[in-house]
């Protein structure tokens, strides 16, 4: 995604530099940048890098070492519905592995990858503390699915394909 | 407080969100409006009661009565028939008690809550009711004291790190306070991410301002004027409850510039983390602060000393610093005469796994895994056996159920192989094979290993491809002892913490299921029945 063929770039770029304004100068928030970055954007592409680059003045290797060194920061665009997975002991031992399974099963799709419509991509996460609901599926920042059963996945999925 | 005849808390947190618990408040809130009952009803949000799984929780004052709803018909019966009709629904409650005894000391009896004193009784959002409980009452008090004498109050208690390592949390205060420095800071870590641990979680989003006062207090004991609290990202319920629970202690001067009238200053704010398990690791987490890779650094010289920015730095765990106010409030004697004599106080434990309760409880130090199993966590569920605990988290030990009697503090690990760690409580009953659970754990280590250090690097990676081996039914007895020949590399020579207990966990598992793993080698199927051999000619090698 370049400047040229997006849209909606300058927008973001607009508000992406609003907020690396406000918090220019003081130290340490390369990676709070970054996180907003990503959460305007989706990803972090390399130009986006290289914009954070130049804005912040800090070079391009430790903008790509710290974005390629978190779990949480993405280099590809992603799903719009990004499907977290917790494969934390806690979520195994209650069969997390069996909803990934029927996960990728209904989706045919490789994880971290959006699947052909762009709806969904999965993601295997590590503890999202929240154990004692386990397995537990977190779709967006916001719906987490607790003891989820294999049987549930596609009612779930079907709730995100009708609200298109 | 109680304006209303009828109050009803909520307990709403990050487990109970998942039950609907938001959704169950909203559609109270729209029958109470409907039933002409707003006069009468007072719906109030708090934190966790702690005890997850049986539905959301709604607690009913004055009545003392609690209940369990799992859809909007429970809701609407609790309407119909307790606040129109005055008569207490019985098939939906789970919990009735005298008025003052908290939910959990009626259940279980020996729960005792220090860290959680207030989760679940307060509306974690409103500053007035944590004050209106002796809140900010440690700091004021603090505030009158040297720091050296509140430094002295704190060694007395033998507060130990709740972290995981257990180190003396004085000790840590003292050296910060030494050493002289224009700048000194004091750190929250909150990057909670041992999988099966999510007490932090709910300490932060059920009592906030008692890590902020707990972080307010250690600035100035040590004589720090900045704080942070490191949160993982993906935590959005915590970094909303904190950042909400900052903004209101700056209105109220409890935080900023001289703080309750004295001459200390404190200002304090909330740093996002980004999925980085070795970020829990004090230095990698102070190098993520400062915006970097969250790789550890050579110790010495240790935060106290040189930390962020390479200034002396304090960095204890949330639920150490929600330990610190009581402890000023009530005196070091109050706090010792709770849990065992190397280990003062109380824990709060994540039970999760095959149990039948699964949450969260806080009780004295030296609780027994049995009691934490079978009282707390109501046992193993479906009829099945227990086949193994997993305590203290990842790089916790696992132990059989004939070990359970250890008594967890923070030298069970040295007397019964047992740790404490961070408190977790993992249940693993029989339908699980030792070395699928092997595996998985390993996993996570080969993929959270930050690629500093090559014996950890290296070590996660081998590991993995040997149970891999194991699980698909190719290992051999040479590549079992090879497992250990590893674990003592990565134990000896590891850059980092992260690293050196990797071992713990794998060692602990491989020699309690020695014949377990070794079947994958003789036998032609997993004898659980979970790993998938490849089928033709096993064994060649």
């Amino acid at each position: 995604m370049s400047l040229v063929n997006c849209p909606d770039c300058q927008r973001l770029y607009k508000e992406l530099d609003e907020y690396i304004d406000s918090v220019k100068g003081n130290t340490g928030v390369l990676i709070n940048v970054l996180h907003k970055a990503q959460e305007i954007f989706g990803y972090l592409s390399e130009e986006l890098q290289q914009h954070v680059s130049e804005k912040l003045d800090i070079p391009l290797s430790q903008v790509y070492g710290v974005v390629t060194f978190y779990n949480f920061f993405s280099m590809k665009p992603k799903g719009k519905n990004q499907i977290k997975v917790c494969l934390g002991t806690a979520c195994y031992v209650k069969g997390a592995d069996k909803i990934l399974e029927r996960l990728r099963d209904e989706l045919n799709v490789e994880m971290n990858e959006p699947t052909s419509d762009g709806l969904f991509s999965i993601h295997a996460v590590r503890c999202l503390g929240a154990c004692s609901m386990a397995p537990v599926v977190l779709i967006g920042e916001d719906d987490y699915y607790g003891r989820v059963s294999p049987d549930e996945v596609s009612k779930i999925l079907d709730k995100y394909r009708r609200a298109e | 407080m109680m304006s209303k005849p009828i109050t009803v808390l909520v307990s709403i947190d990050s487990n109970s969100l998942l039950l609907g618990a938001r959704h169950f408040k909203n559609y109270l809130n729209t029958l109470v409006e409907n039933y002409n009952l707003s006069s009468m009803v007072e719906i109030l949000e708090t934190g966790s009661f702690g005890d997850y799984g049986r539905g959301v929780l709604f607690l009913v004052l004055p009545d003392d009565v609690m209940y369990s709803a799992k859809s909007e018909a429970d809701i609407e019966k609790i309407v119909l028939e307790h606040f129109l009709k005055g008569r207490i629904v019985k098939d939906l409650v789970i919990a009735e008690f005298d008025s003052g005894g908290s939910v959990e000391a009626s259940e279980s009896s020996n729960e005792e809550r220090i860290v959680l004193r207030n989760a679940g009784s307060i509306d974690p959002r409103n500053l007035e009711e944590y004050i209106a409980l002796d809140g900010y009452q440690g700091l004021a008090k603090a505030l009158r004291m040297t720091p050296e004498g509140v430094i002295e109050e704190l060694k007395k208690s033998s507060l130990r790190g709740r972290g995981g390592a257990g180190f003396p949390t004085g000790l840590k205060w003292e050296f910060t306070q030494k050493v002289r420095s224009d700048e000194k800071f004091v750190i929250c870590n909150a990057d909670e991410g041992e999988p099966g641990t999510f007490k932090d979680r709910l300490i932060m989003e059920g009592d906030p301002h008692s890590v902020i006062e707990g972080m307010v207090i250690a600035g100035y004991a040590v004589g720090a004027s900045k704080g942070y609290i490191y949160i993982r990202g993906e935590y959005f319920e915590s970094v909303a409850s904190l950042r909400g629970a900052i903004s209101k202690a700056y209105e109220y001067g409890l935080l900023g510039q001289s703080v309750l009238g004295t001459e200390f200053s404190f200002d304090l704010s909330v740093r996002l983390g980004a999925g980085a398990y070795v970020c829990g690791e004090e230095t990698a987490l102070i190098e993520s602060i400062e915006g970097k890779s969250g790789r550890p650094r050579l110790k010495p010289p240790y935060p106290p000393v040189s930390g962020l920015y390479d200034k002396p730095t304090v960095v204890n765990n949330v639920e150490t610093f929600a330990c610190v106010p009581p402890i000023i409030d009530k005196g070091a004697g109050w706090f010792r005469s709770m849990g065992t004599q190397s280990s003062p106080g109380t824990k709060v434990f994540s039970l999760c796994g095959d149990l039948v309760k699964r949450g969260i409880v806080e009780v004295p130090m030296g609780t027994s895994v049995r009691d934490l199993v079978h009282k707390f966590g109501g046992g193993i569920p479906n009829g099945r056996t227990l086949k193994m605990v997993q305590t203290g988290g990842a790089a916790g030990t696992f132990i059989k159920p004939e070990e359970m009697d250890a008594e967890l503090d923070f030298d069970s690990f040295k007397k019964s192989g047992a740790s404490l760690g961070s408190g977790v409580i993992l249940a693993i009953d029989e339908t699980h094979c030792a070395v699928d659970i092997a595996k998985n754990l390993m996993e996570f280590f080969a993929h959270e290993s930050c690629g500093k250090c090559s014996p950890c690097r290296e070590g996660t990676r081998v590991i993995v491809h040997i149970l891999n081996e194991f699980s698909k039914g190719r290992g051999t007895v040479e590549m079992f002892n090879q497992l250990y020949d590893i674990s003592d590399t990565m134990e000896e020579s590891s850059f980092c913490g992260l690293g050196q207990s990797v071992p713990i966990p794998l060692r602990s598992i491989l020699d309690r299921f020695e014949n377990e793993f070794l079947s994958h080698v003789n036998s032609p199927v997993c004898p659980v029945g979970v790993c998938k051999f490849d089928k033709p000619e096993k064994k060649k090698r």
